[in-house]
């Protein structure tokens, strides 16, 4: 019973991670950088949705809208300021100036808001589920994170599969000088995956607060890790995998907290990412991709 | 493909060292920050500081510098200690000082951040500090003591409880130490027998928490308990308790100790709440302040238990809550009951040496060292206080219990 109890805690700790993988996924199947500003963008969605869900007292539905306005914005912008210029620089270069954007979106968080936690209010309404006379419960957050994660990863396969911006958007990922020969706009294209990415950011990070609620400048940052660490397992780049990879860590990570030392599980789930980058450097779900010369 | 994910793990795990250090640390330096609280409790300083200068006599002035976090997470703690120093200074300069010589005191923020809180020493001893009031929290005072003990400045921590921040020897603090803490509870747990079946879960970042606790577990096998789950979070993890309070929920654990700060506290119970877990949590000093989260819903604190020395609802805090709340609109916390001891404490020394209002840091602290073993001082968090040469209090604890929102005596 109690190993059932720890499984659902884990699959709900995966199903956040794997929501925020998702839009890691996404960025970096497209883009091919890892844009590693994506907890700090979930960070900004969740200050959004307190401020004016807890702060001016709108509906929680007008905070998420408006945390999803904010985000996709954010993002188009960061990508426009911060690495469109670096289109041609070596990807070490990208991945630099992601971790300065990170950096800097905490501080102006911290700047704005303090570094005060505060207590999120819930913005999901479905009730939990009681199992076993009340011995396993299943919250509703975990419910709805769950959902929401299979309704975006269906909503994204399809979109990138059906419609001619995501088919420009697969062209672009596959050969940029191609593309570009095609007629597609790359840097459309681009700031479109970002604004997608960020836009799944907010959702994440509303639904991120709702199930640990507690609101902080750094609230993002290790989920953030954690959700990288997750694409990376189940193939970074896959859709399907973010969500594979995201509930695998969770279980792992709350399994061994249980079963091995509560001391030790961020060892272990950290441990766990170079085990798979050795073994398996595609993840579970990855393709083989031959470097071009 | 694989040069680009090589390139992503090692950022990766560079954040993630990063992470750890700036998570429970940082914070920002402006006013805003900690909201109203801080921005009203920032201009209540520099009116007290006017205030205080300005009444200075023919006696001269004696500069106290106060160091603790304004902002940040541990703000509650910095905004009392400030509080309480000022409302100590202000009576005491009403009273006509120590011996004519009027007190003046000055807060420096130091958003519990080890290496920020050396940064407002130096700002306090350019200002021309004579002695200091802080650092508030453990790891922070301990990188202080270490100054404060290569200039020969006197120091007393109001709450830094580790027992490293009183290690040199003219630091000296009016709190508990961690494990007499850890002691103290386990005793407290065990006379009243309040439980026999204890969880433990602690911060295993902080030496805070990992001091009290392994203090708590050494006493607890000679006070009958058993402890039936140990567990731990770091300052990365601190969101998801969920594993930790199953195990303790499985183990039958009847109490929950919880040697952590307040911000975690709150989380914990409120995951509790949704698990149906309703065992007895008990805390340290660190659990002060839950009550002024912000947004968070006081009744699941209700039963809380935490070792304290002060309550407001006792006879002898009677006057200092008064004056406390007409000044600064909220009830006093033990950290504010502290640091108005240590202003005491020094107005004890300063008596008993008799030292001169310009007499520079070395020579206060010299004259100090030897009068703070000397002194005794019925204080808000202790009647007949005293120290010894090793910088520690001499006081009896005493538990309080959380009762329809207000803190309530055992």
């Amino acid at each position: 019973m109690s190993f059932l109890s720890y499984l659902i805690s884990g699959i709900s700790l995966g199903s956040v991670y794997a929501i925020i993988a998702l839009g890691y996924t996404m960025v970096y199947g497209i883009a091919r950088m890892l844009n590693f500003a994506h907890g700090d963008i979930i960070m900004v969605g969740g200050f959004a949705i307190f401020t004016m869900v807890s702060t001016l007292g709108m509906a929680p539905l007008v905070g998420i809208v408006t945390a999803v306005a904010v985000c996709t914005l954010l993002g188009v912008t960061i990508e426009f300021v911060a690495y469109r210029p670096l289109r041609g620089a070596s990807s070490l270069a990208v991945l630099i100036t992601a971790i300065g954007v990170s950096y800097l979106l905490q501080n102006l968080a911290l700047l704005i808001f303090g570094s005060n936690a505060r207590q999120f209010t819930s913005v999901v309404t479905v009730p939990g589920i009681k199992l076993a006379g009340g011995r396993l419960s299943i919250s509703g957050e975990t419910i709805v994170t769950i959902i929401v994660c299979i309704v975006i990863m269906a909503a994204l396969t399809a979109f990138i599969n059906k419609t001619r911006i995501g088919q420009a958007m697969l062209a672009v990922s596959e050969d940029r000088g191609a593309a570009t020969l095609m007629g597609i706009n790359v840097n459309r294209t681009i700031a479109i995956t970002f604004a997608i990415g960020s836009a799944l950011a907010a959702i994440a990070g509303a639904l991120l607060c709702s199930t640990y609620p507690s609101l902080t400048p750094y609230t993002g940052s290790m989920p953030g890790i954690k959700a990288f660490v997750a694409a990376v397992f189940g193939g970074i780049g896959s859709i399907p995998g973010a969500l594979l990879g995201g509930i695998i860590l969770g279980v792992v990570e709350n399994l061994s907290k249980a079963y091995i030392s509560s001391q030790l599980s961020d060892a272990i789930v950290f441990s766990m990412l170079i085990v798979i980058l050795l073994v398996r450097p595609t993840g579970i779900l990855g393709k083989k991709i031959n470097e071009k010369v | 493909m694989k040069k680009l994910i090589t390139l992503g793990l090692a950022a990766a795990m560079a954040a993630s060292l990063t992470a750890c250090g700036s998570g429970n640390g940082g914070g920002s330096t402006t006013a805003a920050a900690g909201g109203e609280t801080t921005a009203a409790a920032g201009k209540e300083t520099t009116a007290a500081a006017a205030d205080n200068s300005g009444a200075a006599s023919s006696g001269g002035t004696f500069k106290i510098g106060v160091i603790g976090p304004l902002t940040g997470p541990a703000a509650a703690y910095g905004i009392a200690v400030q509080n309480g120093a000022d409302l100590a200074v202000k009576e005491i300069n009403a009273a006509g000082g120590v011996n004519g010589i009027m007190l003046e005191n000055n807060t420096q923020d130091d958003e519990h951040d080890p290496q920020k809180s050396v940064n407002a020493y130096n700002t306090l001893k350019d200002w021309g500090a004579q002695a200091i009031v802080g650092s508030t929290t453990s790891d922070p005072c301990i990188a202080v003591a270490a100054e404060t003990s290569n200039d020969n400045m006197f120091q007393i921590t109001p709450s830094g409880s580790a027992v490293e921040c009183v290690a040199p020897e003219n630091v000296f603090r009016v709190c508990f130490a961690d494990p007499d803490q850890g002691t103290a509870s386990a005793v407290y747990i065990g006379e009243n027998k309040l439980a026999t079946k204890v969880a433990v879960i602690y911060d295993s970042s902080t030496t805070y928490s990992s001091g009290i606790r392994e203090a708590f577990v050494k006493e607890a096998g000679t006070q009958g308990l058993e402890i039936v789950a140990d567990e731990a979070f770091t300052a990365d993890n601190a969101t998801d308790f969920s594993v930790q309070l199953d195990k303790a929920k499985e183990a039958g654990a009847e109490l929950v100790f919880l040697p952590i700060y307040y911000q975690e506290a709150s989380v914990i119970l409120k995951q509790a709440s949704d698990k149906d877990f309703a065992p007895i949590f008990f805390g340290c000093d660190g659990m002060d302040g839950i009550l002024t989260v912000e947004n968070f819903d006081t009744s699941l604190a209700e039963g809380l238990m935490l070792l304290t020395p002060f309550s407001t609802t006792e006879e002898s805090s009677k006057a200092f809550t008064e004056a406390y709340v007409a000044a600064y609109g909220i009830e006093p916390n033990q950290f504010a009951a502290d640091s108005y001891d240590a202003v005491y404490a020094i107005k004890a020394a300063m008596e008993k040496s008799g030292v001169a209002a310009d007499a520079d840091y070395s020579t206060v602290c010299d004259a100090f060292k030897a009068a703070m073993t000397e002194i005794s001082i019925d204080g808000l968090t202790g009647a007949g206080m005293t120290w010894n040469a090793a910088g520690e209090p001499d006081k009896a604890p005493k538990a309080v219990k959380i009762v329809n929102g207000v803190y309530e005596m055992q």
